[in-house]
């Protein structure tokens, strides 16, 4: 099975795409893949507690490891200590390190 | 190695280009001895209709002479030897049915996704 | 094995218009911090993120003065990114899709920029331990 980071810039208040990139992280994660869904820019909006998270937590029960960038998450006043549940603030630094490790890295 | 374009974005520039971009791109690595496949999702399916005509744009008098014909590339990379698929629920939520698309493109199931991805080295959106 | 890698970037969204491109440039500044071999595609509007003509500006609405304002220059970035990865071991290969830099005007680059096409990318991703695709919207 293949290693896959997702990242995903978009936020579902904007696109309704979101629900397309959750759905196939979901798909790879049940085919046995290891799938981090890593959020960067307005894609880390729905990590605020309150925030409609479009199914976020599901991913992470599903066994999606879902983190944000912690720069986007500063950039729009979102404390890293107080995120929903199953999500994990991270460095930018686990794209180069999953680029670096031969995951499967796509940018949406 | 073998790379899947994943093309999302449909008509972006499109005229002024006289191309889509990512679809010309295929061609151009195609034709450098890329092996390559091509996954269309999303509004790109539509690249896929049949009946598609940009001809006509005039600016002044500027004529546009030659516009994007789409469904000519898409087409063309099948006679390549450029696997085209396009999702099948993103046809169908936008009212192509199976007469409505071109002959070689092959429809895959969102179901069916991680599998082709399993099959390319690299995997591109675009 | 090595722990330096070589990867590839291939870039589309011209300066100052996107978020996009602030990530990307934060990308490769952590693989040229740990001196990778960097290689940039840079097609469509990406081919005037290193060009020369960026020229700095004031700030009226806040008071600042051309110095004090210290504009971001994405063609400073990618200078910066350039000596950084030298000084870390590495490099960074910059290619300007040719066809894109003709239609947009874009002919004068900073140093170091290579004019090139879409093999150049096959080429550079083949030879890369992996490539990110960063496309516009």
């Amino acid at each position: 099975m293949a290693k896959y980071v997702l990242i995903e810039t978009r936020d579902p208040f904007e696109s309704s795409d979101v629900a397309f990139y959750h759905d196939l992280a979901r798909r790879l994660a049940a085919e046995g893949n290891q799938v981090t869904l890593y959020l960067v820019q307005n894609g880390v909006l729905p990590a605020r507690p309150g925030a409609r998270t479009a199914g976020l937590e599901e991913l992470v029960q599903a066994g999606v490891e879902v983190l944000a960038d912690d720069f986007s998450l500063r950039e729009r006043g979102i404390s890293a200590g107080r995120l929903q549940a199953g999500i994990k603030p991270s460095p930018l630094d686990v794209v180069i390190d999953g680029l670096a490790e031969g995951c499967k890295v796509i940018w949406h | 190695m073998k790379a899947l374009n994943i093309i999302e974005s449909a008509y972006r520039a499109t005229i002024e280009e006289q191309d889509d971009t990512i679809v010309w791109l295929t061609h151009a690595m195609k034709g450098a001895g890329a092996d390559l496949g091509v996954l269309l999702r999303g509004n790109a399916v539509n690249y896929a209709a049949l009946g598609q005509d940009a001809a006509g744009l005039a600016f002044g008098g500027w004529r546009q002479t030659q516009p994007p014909r789409l469904a000519d590339d898409i087409t063309a990379l099948v006679a390549k030897g450029v696997a085209v698929y396009a999702v099948a629920e993103d046809l169908a939520e936008r009212g192509l049915g199976p007469g409505d698309i071109l002959n070689g493109v092959e429809r895959v199931g969102r179901d069916s996704l991680p599998k082709l991805l399993a099959g390319y080295d690299q995997v591109w959106h675009w | 094995m090595s722990d330096k890698k070589t990867l590839t970037f291939a870039l589309m969204d011209p300066p100052y218009e996107s978020a996009r491109t602030t990530t990307a440039l934060r990308l490769i500044d952590i693989a040229v911090r740990r001196g990778y071999a960097v290689n940039v595609f840079a097609y469509e509007g990406a081919v005037l993120l290193p060009f020369a003509r960026q020229q700095p500006h004031a700030n009226a609405v806040h008071g600042r003065s051309v110095e004090e304002e210290n504009h971001l220059l994405t063609k400073n970035v990618v200078a910066a990114l350039a000596v950084e990865a030298t000084q870390n071991g590495g490099k960074l290969d910059w290619v300007n899709c040719g066809l894109c830099v003709d239609e947009r005007g874009a002919g004068e680059a900073i140093e170091g920029i290579r004019r090139g096409s879409p093999a150049d990318f096959w080429k550079m991703a083949e030879a890369s331990d992996n490539t990110l695709v960063i496309a516009t919207r």
